[in-house]
């Protein structure tokens, strides 16, 4: 049925991915740990980002499904960035 | 006109089912949006008093808890891969480890808990109630939003236990697994928001 369109993830590939989300993982802890002001929540939240990526490219599949669900999930992610930037207007011209 | 000829039509679209999923994941990544927006709102008036109360959270225990959700995220992924190449005892292992992974981090919540409350600081405690209005926030949404992500911790394990005994009934089987499938979906989102809950909780500066 459908299901003979689904890709499968070797157990290496997703080893891998692993290793490089530790990797990133280690990394925000020694970033936040020396002092960079506000550029810390920047760098932090950019990693986050970057792990999230991996995360639902990989081991969500979303690098192998169909181009409408990966639009949907990236909109979702598009309006909750709007969400955030026009809150932040509110409350910076009140 | 020979003879009748029978067709069974059977009800099934994993193609559609997995949308369904991804739809309440959806739901799921708005409502934790909406804390999170709550969160840097507030985080971004009571700077320092933020900065301050999450001096109180040990990042060791924080730590573990992104390994242990990290590497059991790689293994209900490896599940679905075991799954797929139709070698069921491997599933069933990598689901278990899972399931360990998921206990361990409630166990470390527990006590990572257990110990805030023993100072005396639980939401409607005494102290919380002196508490000035940053720190209060600060708490308030710290016992939320993990609280929050440990029931879906639960509400996740519960799905894999499903999952777990449906391939070892071999219901989940390698020609229809969307089941396993959207349970990983659902563990995968237990993780990602993990992955944004631990430096805003434990890592700000």
């Amino acid at each position: 049925m459908a299901n003979n369109t689904t890709h499968t993830i070797e157990y290496k590939t997703l080893t891998k991915i692993l290793l490089i989300l530790l990797f990133l993982t280690l990394i925000t802890i020694a970033v936040t740990s020396i002092h960079l002001g506000p550029l810390t929540v920047t760098v932090a939240l950019l990693i986050a980002g970057t792990k999230a990526f991996l995360v639902l490219s990989n081991f969500m599949h979303l690098k192998y499904e169909s181009l409408l669900l990966r639009i949907l999930v990236a909109m979702v992610f598009v309006l909750f960035a709007l969400i955030v930037v026009i809150t932040f207007i509110d409350y910076a011209f009140r | 006109m020979s003879e009748k000829t029978v067709h069974v039509d059977e009800h099934r679209d994993d193609e559609a089912s997995k949308l369904g999923m991804w739809l309440f994941i959806f739901t799921e990544l708005l409502l934790f949006g909406g804390l999170f927006l709550v969160y840097s709102v507030f985080r971004l008036q009571y700077h320092t008093a933020f900065h301050q109360s999450s001096l109180e959270l040990s990042v060791a225990i924080g730590a573990i808890n992104t390994v242990v959700l990290l590497f059991s995220s790689m293994t209900i992924a490896m599940a679905l891969t075991a799954i797929q190449k139709n070698d069921q005892k491997r599933a069933l292992i990598f689901i278990g480890i899972t399931l360990f992974c998921a206990a361990i981090f409630l166990v470390n919540k527990y006590f990572e808990w257990g110990g805030k409350f023993h100072h005396g600081l639980y939401p409607g405690s005494e102290l919380m109630s002196l508490l000035d209005r940053g720190h209060l926030l600060y708490f308030s949404l710290y016992f939320f939003m993990t609280g929050l992500h440990a029931l879906h911790i639960i509400i996740g394990m519960i799905l894999l236990i499903v999952c777990l005994f449906q391939v070892k009934n071999k219901k989940i089987n390698t020609k229809d697994y969307v089941l396993l499938e959207n349970g990983a979906l659902y563990w995968h989102l237990v993780d990602l928001i993990w992955i944004f809950l631990f430096p805003l909780m434990y890592l700000i500066t």
